[in-house]
């Protein structure tokens, strides 16, 4: 099985290739709707995750809720 | 009395900030006693080894207290910044209402008003009500409305400073050139004071996070904007006396009472 490697907020991390973005989310235990999601600084909605398909060196961020001024 | 603003009847002209309370149960009261039908709230980037975090609790709060979200860009410094936060915003919070936030100077704080042109374009090609943090400048102000915003938030002084208002004459000249644009001052509001000023300068709202949160007592201060605000709104609306150089008596006496 070939791996890439990508970073999950800034952690490194190996996934097999081909995997979509909504399963390299899953292992954090979080609901799909309580947080957002970019790659390389690009949105990438909800229900776009299952069908994007990461590739060597995507660095990906989520984002959650906070209070804010 | 009610007012229209991007195409809602609101009947507050107060918008609350949701930062640095003390506890969920304040902030709470806090939106409570400040009749606030209008909140801001954030987005955070997650750490690695994120969990529950207490801000989920102030989150699940603030989304009971009815009031509606306007979220914020905090922390952006490009327009490509801003504009992926507010694609996350919208989907996160669902609402298409941003507080466009792009800070151009890291020690005052202040909007870099290029890239905020370039983030309301593209926003509102794509079907956001921009709220643009903005400064008093009156042609970058004019040219977010050229991009397509509907409403501006002009800053008083820098976010969290408590200045009050740093240049009326700013402020005043950009509500005597774009009569009908709602303007709101956010940013720089310190004490009740300043909030009755803005609002007899003739501003449409005031939204503010740091002078009430940051209060001994948060909840009672939310409810002294609330007064000052209305306060200043009715000032506005009647007609404030032109001031005079020299005393006019206000007693109609005829002449002196004695002639000794």
């Amino acid at each position: 099985m070939t791996l890439i490697n990508i970073t999950l907020n800034g952690e490194l991390r190996q996934v097999p290739a081909d995997s979509s973005l909504a399963e390299a989310l899953a292992g954090s235990g979080q609901p799909a709707q309580s947080f957002a999601s970019a790659i390389n600084g690009e949105f990438v909605a909800r229900d776009a995750r299952a069908q994007t398909v990461l590739a060597d060196g995507d660095a990906i961020f989520t984002f959650q809720a906070i209070t804010g001024g | 009395m009610g007012f229209q603003i991007a195409d809602v009847t609101l009947n507050s002209r107060f918008f609350l900030g949701t930062a640095s309370y003390p506890s969920p149960q304040i902030l709470q009261e806090a939106i409570a006693a400040s009749g606030a039908e209008v909140v801001t709230v954030g987005l955070k980037r997650q750490m690695a080894a994120s969990g529950a975090s207490t801000q989920n609790d102030f989150y699940a709060m603030i989304r009971s207290s009815g009031a509606r979200l306007l979220p914020n860009t905090a922390g952006c410094r490009s327009a490509r910044e801003a504009v992926t936060m507010s694609q996350m915003a919208r989907e996160l919070f669902g609402t298409h209402w941003i507080k466009l936030e792009v800070v151009g100077d890291e020690h005052t704080l202040q909007p870099d008003p290029f890239e905020l042109v370039t983030a309301a374009t593209e926003l509102v090609r794509d079907g956001f009500e921009v709220f643009p943090y903005c400064t008093d400048d009156l042609v970058s102000c004019q040219r977010l409305l050229d991009a397509g915003c509907r409403i501006l938030m002009p800053w008083g002084a820098p976010i969290g400073s408590g200045q009050g208002l740093r240049n009326p004459h700013a402020l005043r000249t950009l509500r005597a050139r774009l009569p009908g644009v709602p303007l709101i001052v956010d940013a720089g509001i310190g004490s009740p004071a300043d909030a009755v000023q803005a609002m007899e300068l003739g501003f449409d709202a005031v939204l503010l996070n740091s002078a009430v949160a940051h209060a001994r007592d948060p909840v009672q201060m939310a409810r002294a904007f609330k007064l000052g605000i209305e306060s200043g709104r009715l000032a506005w609306e009647a007609g404030i006396m032109a001031q005079q150089d020299m005393a006019v008596a206000s007693t109609p006496v005829t002449g002196r009472p004695f002639i000794l």
